[in-house]
């Protein structure tokens, strides 16, 4: 990919594309690296939102609005998300007083 | 000037995102992460999607995140403390895997590519017709059964939090006594 884009005056779809992959695996990291669930939660919305970056730039790029109307069902549905998601964390810290992951280990063999 | 926003939107998107990651304490991660979605909600700017850039503001670094550190603050989460080299060596598998990844990303993007034939949307024509009508239109129009659906998604989601932070077992006057008993 040249970079002369920065100079003229359309930014190209691919610079959006990376940019959501690079946000995407940052998320994909975190969830991997880190062991507190409410941190793991947030790189997961992390991800989500790399995710609606790419889907709003094809929109802009394709000359079409579906993109955007999607991107609106998938906050949505991440808020519903959130909803349940922290109430299981809620659940989880009351029962086990932790939210670290590699503690809630009552199924481990 | 895009490009130059561009940039600096990006700046901010990468390294929020990465601090949200290094950060030990759970609430820095919190602020990090509503500097990364502020960031995406610029981006929508930028793509001709003003109504998607401020449900993106009101809706997560709004609501969502404030849900966020509600449950942070609920918890009394203090700084992650570290155990050693066990959870060392699973940070760099972590790492590692990441950057796999990432380099799958590259070859994958290295190949020939093209989008398809464009729609008879263009973002000027939006523009001028008003960028939240034209999705109001869509959404109460081809969109309006899964519009429906959300209502449904976001029922399920109320109805469910309520049950899973009630005790179980128990009706739901003795679960508010429940609470207040705890310590």
């Amino acid at each position: 990919m040249s970079l002369s884009w920065v100079t003229q005056g359309d930014v190209p779809l691919e610079a959006y594309l990376v940019l959501s992959g690079i946000l995407f695996l940052i998320g994909v990291v975190g969830v991997l690296v880190r062991r507190n669930a409410l941190v793991i939660f947030m790189c997961i919305e992390l991800m989500l939102n790399a995710a609606n970056l790419a889907i709003v730039a094809f929109a802009n790029k394709l000359h079409q609005t579906d993109g955007q109307v999607f991107v609106f069902f998938v906050m949505a549905v991440a808020a519903a998300e959130v909803g349940i998601g922290l109430a299981l964390i809620v659940n989880v810290f009351r029962a086990r007083q932790t939210v670290y992951v590699d503690e809630v280990n009552l199924l481990k063999g | 000037m895009t490009p130059v926003f561009f940039l600096l939107f990006a700046l901010m998107a990468v390294v929020g995102a990465t601090m949200v990651v290094l950060q030990r304490n759970p609430i820095s991660s919190a602020l990090y992460l509503v500097l990364v979605f502020m960031s995406l909600g610029g981006f929508f700017v930028l793509l001709a999607a003003p109504f998607i850039a401020a449900v993106q503001v009101v809706v997560y670094a709004g609501a969502i995140m404030v849900l966020f550190l509600f449950v942070i603050m609920l918890l009394n989460l203090q700084k992650d403390v570290d155990d050693g080299l066990h959870h060392a060596a699973r940070r760099l598998f972590g790492w590692l895997l990441g950057f796999l990844i990432a380099g799958q990303a590259v070859l994958l993007m290295r190949g020939a590519w093209a989008i398809g034939p464009r729609g008879k949307e263009p973002p000027e024509l939006v523009h001028a017709l008003g960028n939240t009508q034209v999705i109001g239109i869509r959404l109460f129009g081809d969109y309006l059964w899964p519009f429906e659906v959300t209502s449904l998604v976001l029922l399920v989601g109320v109805v469910g939090a309520v049950v899973l932070s009630l005790r179980r077992g128990r009706g739901v006057d003795e679960a508010q006594e429940g609470i207040e008993e705890a310590p």
